[in-house]
């Protein structure tokens, strides 16, 4: 048994989660696919995202994956680093836009 | 970033035995990932079988201004090995006679053989009508004696095919060094002056994109509009198409991967990527190459490998187009670099 949660190998093994339950695992790697695809945005902004969403959903094998990824498609240190920002600012606003509903609490009870 | 080739610091991956040896063993030895040849095999396309000769890529030398640092010809100025006159008077011979369409200059830095242009004005009275020059741009500003290459480029209608790794000076300065942004940009100008890369204009100009680091090419077509927004919006520079080119673990960038604790991810990435229908069209199938010193390889990496072609003829003094034709083309798990997505050539693409 492994020693720790995480193993880099086991992002190569992702597939084998059809192994178990090939029907749903199938239509999900289908679905991933092609939300990736050109669309309305382009490959390369939907890989911006990814790598944004997955810092803020704190995932190392989607932090490994996407910044290959996005690596792969020019993108800049810069550019990756602005998108984490980005991630960053909307977790940061989240925590403090409760702020208002711990305000709203202080003035019921102590107002 | 090193300033002196893996030769000249006498590392041990300027041996191709060493070369050889590592992409032999380890992963592949154990049986954790399938050889090349296996993979051919699976669809039915082992031996790979040479077709008829197109192009004739001849290295002129692995001098070189630059000292990049993925070059896989562990090219630079340190490099003295240089095709001489006579040896191009050989190659004139086989181009006299051949049906190859396409001469193929490559190096190092081709310009810097002293009998480049000689070569090209002797090649295009033998007939050769198709000619690529593998120009690094910075040879063009790096010496007086080189400022007028645009304009002989265009007089013998040479189609250039030039590096650049990124549209950021820093990208691009890091794999190939200080300064090679800018001096980069000011050949560009230099050649867009003289009508290479415009649009419409017969004088090609096609730039060559690969990794800077341990990754995978993006799509081809992708980098192509990314390359020329930047371009044309930041330095109003235009030219043709974008070749993405995978860099392939040998020399230079294998000990880049080797240092970097990168070679078996990369190695994954690039079995993972393999893609049989590239098999068809890889320019093994129909290139020759020719060393400095006049001998005969299936491929530029073959060459750096030291594997010579599979043919009682070795040298290009000896050439013949029968002899060599279906020739069992020499493989070994390099060539993964070449069948990956959508395949790799010296033209970008290739499936």
């Amino acid at each position: 048994m492994q020693k720790t949660y995480y193993d880099p190998a086991d992002l190569r093994k992702f597939g084998k989660i059809s192994e178990w339950s090939e029907e749903l695992g199938d239509k999900f790697f289908e679905y991933y696919g092609k939300v990736f695809e050109e669309g309305a945005l382009t490959a390369r902004e939907k890989a911006l995202i990814a790598l944004a969403v997955a810092h803020t959903e704190q995932c190392p094998y989607c932090i490994d994956a996407y910044t290959k990824d996005t690596l792969q498609r020019g993108v800049t240190k810069e550019e990756m680093m602005e998108a984490i920002h980005v991630g960053a600012a909307i977790k940061s606003g989240a925590t403090l836009v409760h702020g208002v509903q711990m305000m709203n609490k202080v003035n019921k009870l102590d107002g | 970033m090193a300033t002196i080739s893996l030769h000249k610091r006498e590392n041990a991956l300027a041996q191709s035995k060493k070369q050889l040896e590592i992409l032999s063993n380890g992963i592949f030895k154990s049986g954790e990932l399938p050889t090349f040849k296996t993979k051919l095999a699976e669809t039915g396309q082992f031996p790979l079988k040479a077709k008829t000769l197109e192009i004739l890529q001849i290295n002129l030398g692995y001098m070189c201004n630059q000292v990049c640092e993925h070059c896989h010809v562990d090219a630079g100025p340190d490099r003295k090995e240089i095709m001489t006159q006579d040896t191009m008077q050989q190659c004139l011979e086989v181009i006299k006679t051949t049906d190859a369409h396409t001469l193929d200059l490559t190096g190092g830095a081709p310009e810097m053989n002293p009998n480049f242009k000689w070569f090209v004005e002797e090649a295009a009275k033998a007939g050769i009508k198709d000619f690529i020059v593998r120009s690094n741009l910075t040879i063009i500003t790096a010496n007086k004696k080189y400022h007028d290459l645009p304009e002989f480029f265009k007089k013998h209608n040479i189609h250039v095919v030039s590096s650049m790794p990124h549209w950021t000076r820093g990208k691009t300065d890091k794999q190939r060094g200080d300064g090679v942004f800018d001096a980069s940009i000011k050949a560009l100008k230099m050649l867009n002056d003289v009508g290479y890369g415009m649009p419409n204009s017969t004088l090609k100009l096609d730039l060559v994109y690969n990794p800077s680091g341990a990754f995978l090419p993006g799509n081809q077509a992708s980098m192509e509009k990314d390359f020329k927004k930047a371009l044309i919006e930041d330095f109003n520079i235009q030219f043709h198409h974008l070749f993405a080119i995978t860099n392939l673990p040998i020399s230079r960038f294998l000990d880049y991967l080797m240092a970097s604790d990168n070679y078996e991810d990369y190695m994954y990435a690039l079995v993972e990527a393999y893609n049989p229908l590239a098999v068809q069209n890889l320019m093994c199938t129909n290139t020759l190459s020719v060393s400095w010193d006049g001998f005969l390889y299936d491929c530029d990496f073959n060459q750096m490998l030291e594997l010579p072609v599979n043919s009682k003829i070795k040298h290009i003094s000896e050439y013949n187009a029968a002899l060599l034709e279906n020739r069992t083309i020499i493989t070994s798990q390099h060539c993964f670099g070449c069948t990956a997505g959508a395949g790799s050539s010296c033209q970008g693409t290739v499936a």
